[in-house]
């Protein structure tokens, strides 16, 4: 019933395809013309700027895909056309993307059925479910970073909620399957792995809880365990084996994991350390009014010059990879320790995978801010539920929706991802206020009037901003408003989430899934 | 969900499909020497605004219109500024008659008159023809739709303003012009010649010469100039028709090549009573029982006599045609949807030279399932839902058993939409073979000539049958 075919309509002439997949599919492309797979160490990969930084499993994607590939142009699949890019390579790769969005699409259909429809009205349009499949399927987020901006985001972010829906209908296994295959796909779901270990652990391997919810240390299952770990070693040996076996296991692993790339992106995500570089850059350039500061210690480039590097700080002390892991880790431990604690079934699950998942958002190194939609997705499940969770994934979504505009910059697409975010705004905070209309207001004042504020900044910065004379000597202004504005919705978002999961009553009096 | 929630979602999915379209290819991009409509826009732009001088162009980009220097002047920032400027005059002008139209409709649920916009707002045809090919029909349709928006509720010297600037600004329009003046003419006559009907008479006959003094001034200066503008706007030298067009006389000489054996005046004549005779009975029937349902379904029978008889009939004209059709979608959605669908078919060649086929298939497939799901279409082919019955009421008097209306009226449109998916594989994947190489177009027109024929005929049964019996029914509106 989804008019999903309205969005191909969006696959105009935009010439968007840089990503690193595209890159997977021109090394073992030239597989598909009968050359032998090249390996990550081919020097010409070493010059590309969209490095081979994803995991084995999306390299075999990429490679089904190339052998598709090759009947709609043969040129792109030459390793030696960088950047090269047709009508007919474009067209071959909306479709695929529109094509592999089909298990989403199952993904929203099976977490459909795990929602209560109790609170329903009789229209179809008032019921739970529909909501969650339109603001899933309808997803701000992900039509501009999978359909404009071009990634593979849908069908990945449909493995994730086909593996939540299994764990609801308590099917663990295959949850866990699921997930694992996912990891071996795309790393950044690390994020959430911890959620997804301590809840099969704490609710899958120990079958039976004490009547006041505390864990029962004799109703142990070994065999659970071990059949869990036999499926994660099982794909990662099929993910990570072809390599380990060629020895090639480091270098794909420093491919992964790039830390030299720098604290923040060329823009920076609307994390709490956009908001530490914030307050740093404010206090050099307090310090040097107040000529505190020497003007010869302070390195020239800016942190926002559009280049991925790294860089210091100048007034706050700097920050390394391991500090942030630290920070990360801190952030997540009170909710992994309320799932073993006070388990509260899938629900308890999901609400401590999105606070993971917005934990290394918030603090975690080189974020992207599409990682975003890690929390937005699977929050949209809850939002349909209470009160309290429609009115935190609104502040989470609108801000961090938001914060996706400076990924499509250029003037034709200023009207679509207006008319696009206008509409999902509109429909989701119109849809959960009517759904939770007998209940209190879904926002306070506060949140209203920084909601509101979008509007102005966004005038500011797409159509005021550039006919000033600021535009030459601060180009990243608008950028840097963008990501402190958003920073700090995201981090109230986060606090409040974190509230309501702490301050929630014990197992015993909450509801039956 | 607030009503004003729901139109505001209808809206903004209806500009965002519209400014999606417009990403794409425009008439004549890249084809030089004579472009296409959009270098024709251009190219008007550019004599505006040079002779004459006028100052607001000039702070853009002077490049895009220098006399002479800019012809064939093609870049991405000029493609932004045309496309929003269609976009912006859309949201002024046609989107509001819209909204409008959908809200002042009459008993029918605010949620069937939500979906009534978007699926108007969806319509494929105006969509592609405005934000791909590039035109600005949005203007004179929603002057258009203002004229009818304004006659239905009563503001008679309104309606007759707004249609006034709509002619004024496509002479086109002019299809539409008959009912307008017959349903006046016929309220006038209502309200009785000697009493208020003269007063309205005499009121609406200074709107209209004002209106129309007010756009021409400029042109009045010489009586040489005069003649030369209605000359350029009507070209009755230019022929029965050009290229292919889903007309009579195109189908018609696929058989017998009428312009070359009949001489020209002759022709003119010959598709002036045909087109005369085609609507005079709709327009005598709406003057003398004047309502505003009667009005609308005029104003589809008029505009398609006028598109398949008249002369000099482009394809893009049945835009004229849809706008009406899409008015009564509320009241006869299966055969409105059929229709549309059809137009929208008919424009297919046109569409295909402008690298269109990929926004058309996507915008008529989410049109299609909008009103399949919106108006649930197929669950209303019966003949009280068709308005056929008063015809199958009289029919039955000569032909007792003859009750398959609706069964015979479905199994063509499942041979319409067959036809039509198939015409447009083969034209999309095959090449015409060498000794005929217009014969896609020819076929796609013929088949829409027929398909036109039939709601010609359709519509006027429908007018004349239907409000046979008007006094004795109940919602006369």
């Amino acid at each position: 019933m989804r008019i999903r075919l309205v969005r191909s309509a969006r696959r105009c002439g935009n010439g968007c395809p840089r990503s690193g997949g595209v890159w997977w599919k021109l090394v073992l492309g030239s597989g598909a013309r009968g050359d032998s797979p090249q390996m990550p160490s081919h020097p010409h990969l070493a010059t590309s700027e969209w490095t081979l930084d994803y995991p084995p499993f999306f390299a075999w994607f990429e490679y089904a895909l190339s052998h598709v590939a090759k009947y709609f142009d043969q040129e792109m699949l030459n390793i030696h056309n960088l950047n090269y890019s047709s009508s007919r390579t474009l067209l071959f790769q909306r479709f695929s993307v529109i094509f592999t969005d089909a298990l989403f699409v199952y993904a929203v259909h099976e977490c459909c059925k795990c929602i209560d429809g109790k609170k329903a009205g009789k229209e179809l349009t008032e019921k739970p479910k529909f909501i969650l499949s339109v603001l899933l399927l309808w997803n701000f987020g992900l039509l501009i970073v999978d359909h404009i901006h071009f990634q593979y985001n849908g069908f990945l972010f449909g493995l994730m909620l086909l593996s939540i829906a299994r764990l609801f209908q308590k099917r663990h296994m295959e949850g866990a399957l699921l997930f694992a295959v996912l990891l071996h796909f795309k790393h950044i779901y690390l994020y959430v792995a911890p959620a997804y270990g301590i809840y099969l652990l704490r609710s899958y391997c120990f079958t039976a809880n004490k009547p006041d919810g505390s864990i029962r240390w004799n109703s142990f299952s070994f065999i659970r365990l071990i059949s869990l770990g036999l499926i994660v070693f099982l794909v990662s040996a099929l993910s990570l084996g072809p390599f380990l076996a060629l020895n090639q296991l480091p270098q794909v692993l420093s491919r992964l994991f790039p830390f030299k790339r720098g604290l923040c992106h060329a823009y920076w995500a609307p994390n709490f350390w956009a908001l530490y570089n914030a307050l740093d850059k404010v206090l050099s350039v307090i310090g040097l009014e107040l000529k505190l500061l020497d003007p010869n210690k302070i390195p020239k480039a800016s942190m926002t010059s559009g280049l991925v590097q790294q860089f210091q700080h100048t007034v706050l002390p700097s920050v390394t990879p391991l500090a942030t892991l630290i920070c990360t880790l801190m952030a997540i431990l009170p909710s992994v320790f309320c799932l073993w604690f006070k388990p509260q079934g899938p629900r308890g699950f999901l609400r401590c995978l999105i606070l993971c998942a917005l934990s290394s958002f918030l603090f975690g190194w080189h974020v992207h801010e599409k990682a975003i939609l890690l929390a937005v997705l699977p929050m949209s499940l809850l939002s349909v539920g209470k009160a309290g969770d429609a009115s935190i994934f609104l502040i989470l979504t609108t801000t961090g929706h938001y914060s996706l505009f400076p990924l499509l910059f250029t003037a034709p697409e200023l009207p679509i991802k207006i008319l696009l975010m206008l509409l999902f705004t509109i429909y989701s905070i119109s849809s959960l206020k009517t759904l939770f209309r007998k209940e209190k207001t879904l926002f306070n004042w506060m949140e209203t009037f920084y909601l509101l504020g979008l509007a102005p900044l966004e005038i500011f910065c797409e159509f005021v901003f550039p006919f000033t004379s600021w535009k030459l000597k601060y180009p990243f202004i608008p950028l840097l408003l963008t990501s402190v504005y958003c920073a700090v919705g995201i981090t109230y978002a986060w606090f409040r989430l974190y509230v309501s999961v702490l301050t929630d009553p014990p197992v015993g009096k909450t509801k039956k899934q | 969900m607030e009503k004003w929630h729901l139109m505001t979602i209808v809206v903004l999915i209806g500009l965002t499909v519209r400014w999606t379209v417009s990403l794409n290819s425009y008439s004549g991009a890249g084809k030089p020497p004579m472009f296409g409509d959009y270098e024709a826009q251009r190219h008007w732009q550019e004599i505006t605004f040079n002779l004459p001088v006028k100052q607001w162009a000039k702070f853009i980009n002077p490049d895009w219109i220098e006399l002479h220097s800019s012809r064939g002047y093609e870049s991405q920032a000029h493609k932004l500024f045309m496309r929003t400027t269609v976009f912006i005059a859309d949201l002024l002008i046609y989107i509001p008659a819209v909204v409008l139209y959908c809200c002042c409709l009459k008993e029918i649920s605010t949620k069937k008159k939500i979906a009534n916009a978007l699926c108007i707002l969806l319509y494929p045809g105006l969509i592609l023809i405005d934000y791909g090919h590039f035109q600005y029909n949005s203007v004179s349709l929603g002057f258009a739709l203002w004229g009818v928006l304004g006659l239905s509720c009563d503001w008679d010297l309104l309606g007759s303003l707004a249609f006034c600037l709509a002619i004024n600004y496509k002479q086109m329009e002019l299809y539409h012009s008959l009912p307008f003046f017959c349903f006046l003419l016929g309220k006038c006559f209502k309200k009785g010649l000697k009493g208020k009907g003269f007063v309205l008479l005499i009121k609406l006959a200074c709107t209209v010469v004002a209106s129309f003094i007010l756009c021409w001034l400029p042109f009045f200066t010489e009586r040489e100039q005069t003649l030369q503008v209605l000359r350029r706007l009507f070209p009755v030298d230019r022929g029965l028709f050009e290229d292919k067009v889903a007309n009579i006389w195109c189908s018609f000489s696929v058989f017998l090549k009428i312009k070359d054996i009949l001489p020209h005046h002759i022709q003119i004549i010959i598709s002036f009573c045909f087109t005369f005779l085609s609507l005079l009975p709709a327009c005598i029937k709406l003057t003398l029982q004047p309502s505003p349902k009667g009005f609308r379904f005029t104003l589809v029978s008029c505009a398609l006599s006028f598109f398949l008889f008249s002369f000099q009939v482009h394809e893009k004209s049945i835009l004229l045609v849809s706008l009406p059709v899409c008015l009564v979608l509320s009241e006869i959605p299966f055969m409105s949807t059929w229709f549309l669908l059809v137009s929208t078919f008919s424009m297919l060649p046109l569409l295909l030279k402008d690298e269109l086929l990929m926004p058309s298939v996507v915008t008529t497939m989410a049109f299609f399932i909008a009103c399949a799901i919106s108006f649930s279409i197929f669950e209303k082919t019966s003949e009280e839902e068709l308005h056929l019955k008063s015809f199958s009421i009289s029919l039955r008097k000569y032909l007792p058993c003859f009750t398959f209306l609706p069964r015979i009226i479905q199994y063509l449109f499942l041979i319409s939409v067959i036809t039509m998916v198939l015409l447009t594989l083969i034209t999309v994947t095959l090449e015409p073979p060498q000794k005929l190489p217009d014969l896609f177009s020819v076929l796609i027109c013929f088949v829409s000539c027929l398909n036109f024929l039939f709601f010609l005929v359709y519509f006027n049964i429908i007018i004349m049958w239907d409000f046979k019996n008007g006094r004795n029914q109940k919602k006369i509106n």
